[in-house]
């Protein structure tokens, strides 16, 4: 029995680090390759997960949806709903220096956040939405969390081999020029807001993604589901230790930090009531802690950055790399 | 609803919680144009130096207006720490690794409030507080002193920068670094003093909030957007701007209660900032654009 504990409890923390490897690769696309700060993660995060929630469960009178719609339809609504809400922020707000697109990013996240918690008619406000499909959920409960896992994993897979297979396009090679010197690619004559929010709406598609593949797991979501930020930092802490415009860095960093951040909660969770809830907070100020020290210590991260022949080797010590350092 | 009543429910909190809001906004607009990154621990500073003086209040059982200057001097001393510790060292990568660091910064700050003093609502006083009656407008007096302090201490600041030695090279630095600093402007001196003046205001937004509404640990976060919002709205690196822009937010969200469910006070804000990107990114009073 111990044993069966552990392999479900392994393939929980799985399933886990496959979701935020979406979110880590959705903002690889974006910080990593493009140099844009997303600060709204965990609002794309609901959005998806919301959405494909709400096309996907029975109908129950007292709120739109009810659409019953199979699964994968609702992880393509999720993708172009969080698409859909990144494009008009990022049609404002990429014009300008990435300082803008992470206020107005906080802003977003925040404004979802209270549709999600004062919209009953929508998302069923404070009680949230329930009896949400799981794809092999009938199966017995180790066998219909492998089943997930072995989803989650393909649709990881996917995602990597795509993203991976963008970026050594010459789309992607056109994106790293953008972000490594901006003036240089617009005299080249390349359409620099055009190809950010290009980045920035094909990114936040995969945060949308990956919060449906999160609220099919969890079969209900209410508001209380996501704490934006410790969700949206988690997910850059993960990019940024692992080693952001890595997509294999960004994969590794979210399994470090997780098993860092789940483990650690197992501990805290031991001790008495009273030191449980400050070391819950404990744990949060060490995650920004950590990420000062890797920002300090390794920039790079993990697995730097893959460097063709011919870059500048100062380009390459710099790590964590965002626009123009010119100002 | 008569004049009356929209003066005293509507424009008064606008202008109180607008005085808030430009005392953040003038430091995120000093942060913005002399240092030139978006500074995003700035509402959790505010909610350090409000349980600062909470901590003041109840050890040392003063009034929260004495406590006032002990929490912004310490916070000041605080800023500056973060400065030197987290932020110094990154000051010759892209600026927006310091917005990165800035994101930790509140995330470890808002933690240490949580696990210090916990994360339930506390107030100064106890006891309700009755509004004084000046010719029908009804005022109490912890909201006019929230305004008056906010036109002093602005004051105070227009004229160190105006006039001062310091003040100057700091208006230098805003303007022109690279002309500022071939002048000799010493650079470490002007960030000293620029996150000085940016912890002590911080810590005056955060106990005025805390005075007119409660303390809590997510207090300074949920300003951050408005007093953004202030900052770009009244042009960055312009400190009456700031204030202006300060007290259009705030005056904007009390009023959005009229036409709009008060669930959505916050995404008034929001929108000013977005609309302001849009048409107008230099801000009212002519900002820099970073």
């Amino acid at each position: 029995m111990e044993w069966l504990g552990f392999v479900n409890y392994a393939v929980f923390m799985a399933i886990f680090i496959g979701i935020y490897a979406l979110l880590a690769l959705g903002l690889n696309i974006q910080w990593g390759y493009t140099g844009l700060f997303n600060a709204g993660i965990a609002g794309f995060f609901a959005v998806g997960a919301y959405t494909s929630a709400i096309l996907t469960t029975p109908f129950v009178p007292g709120r739109v949806g009810g659409f019953d719609l199979p699964v994968p339809v609702g992880w393509l609504g999720a993708m172009v709903a969080a698409g859909l809400i990144a494009w008009p922020i990022g049609k404002i707000c990429l014009r300008l220096r990435s300082d803008y697109l992470a206020i107005a990013t906080i802003g977003v996240a925040e404004i979802i956040r209270l549709v999600v918690k004062s919209e009953g008619w929508l998302t069923n406000a404070a009680r949230g939405i329930t009896n949400i499909p799981r794809p092999f959920g009938d199966l017995a409960y180790t066998m219909s969390q492998l089943a997930y896992l072995a989803i989650v994993a393909g649709v990881l897979l996917a995602a990597y081999l795509l993203v991976e297979r963008q970026f050594a396009s010459p789309w992607g090679r056109m994106m790293r020029a953008i972000r490594d010197n901006e003036d240089a690619a617009r005299a080249m004559g390349k359409d620099v807001p055009y190809r950010r929010l290009e980045a920035f709406i094909f990114g936040s598609a995969l945060m949308g993604l990956g919060g449906a593949l999160f609220v099919h797991f969890n079969r209900t979501i209410t508001p209380e589901a996501i704490d934006p930020m410790v969700a949206t930092f988690l997910v850059w802490i993960m990019l940024i230790l692992g080693g952001s415009g890595n997509n294999r860095g960004a994969i590794l960093g979210v399994a470090v930090v997780w098993i860092i951040w789940s483990v650690s909660e197992i501990v805290t969770d031991r001790l008495p009531h009273e030191y449980a809830v400050k070391a819950k907070y404990l744990r949060v100020f060490l995650i920004g802690l950590m990420l000062q020290l890797v920002l300090r210590f390794r920039p790079e991260g993990l697995l730097p950055e893959p460097r063709g022949k011919g870059r500048r080797p100062e380009a390459a010590a710099q790590g964590a790399r965002p626009p123009a350092a010119s100002d | 609803m008569g004049a009356m009543e929209i003066v005293n429910f509507y424009l008064v909190p606008g202008i109180v919680v607008g005085s808030i809001y430009a005392l953040g906004a003038v430091g995120i607009t000093l942060v913005f144009a002399i240092l030139r990154y978006a500074h995003l621990a700035h509402g959790d500073l505010a909610t350090l130096g409000a349980f600062l003086a909470l901590a003041v209040v109840t050890l040392g059982g003063v009034s929260p207006y004495v406590a006032l200057p002990v929490a912004m001097a310490v916070t000041a001393a605080v800023a500056v720490g973060i400065d030197r510790t987290f932020y110094a060292y990154l000051r010759e990568r892209p600026k927006i690794v310091t917005v990165m660091a800035s994101l930790g910064v509140a995330l470890m700050v808002r933690a240490v409030v949580q696990i210090v003093w916990g994360v339930d609502s506390q107030t100064y006083t106890r006891g309700i507080v009755r509004p004084e009656n000046w010719f029908g407008i009804r005022i109490r007096d912890r909201e006019l002193i929230t305004v008056l302090a906010m036109v002093g201490l602005v004051v105070a600041l227009q004229l160190f920068l105006k006039y001062s030695k310091w003040g100057k090279a700091m208006r230098a630095m805003s303007d022109n670094p690279d002309l500022a600093l071939l002048s000799g402007v010493d650079n470490r001196k002007v960030v000293l003093l620029t996150w000085t003046i940016v912890g002590a205001l911080c810590a005056a937004a955060g106990v005025f909030l805390g005075l007119n509404y409660e303390l809590k640990a997510m207090m300074g976060w949920s300003m951050l957007l408005p007093m953004f919002a202030a900052a770009i709205l009244g042009g960055v690196g312009r400190v009456e701007g700031a204030v202006l822009g300060g007290l259009i937010v705030g005056i904007a969200e009390e009023m959005s209660a009229l036409v709009l469910p008060t669930e959505y006070k916050a995404a008034t804000a929001f929108a000013i900032l977005l609309l302001m990107l849009l048409v107008r990114p230099t801000g009212l009073l002519k900002g820099k654009v970073l």
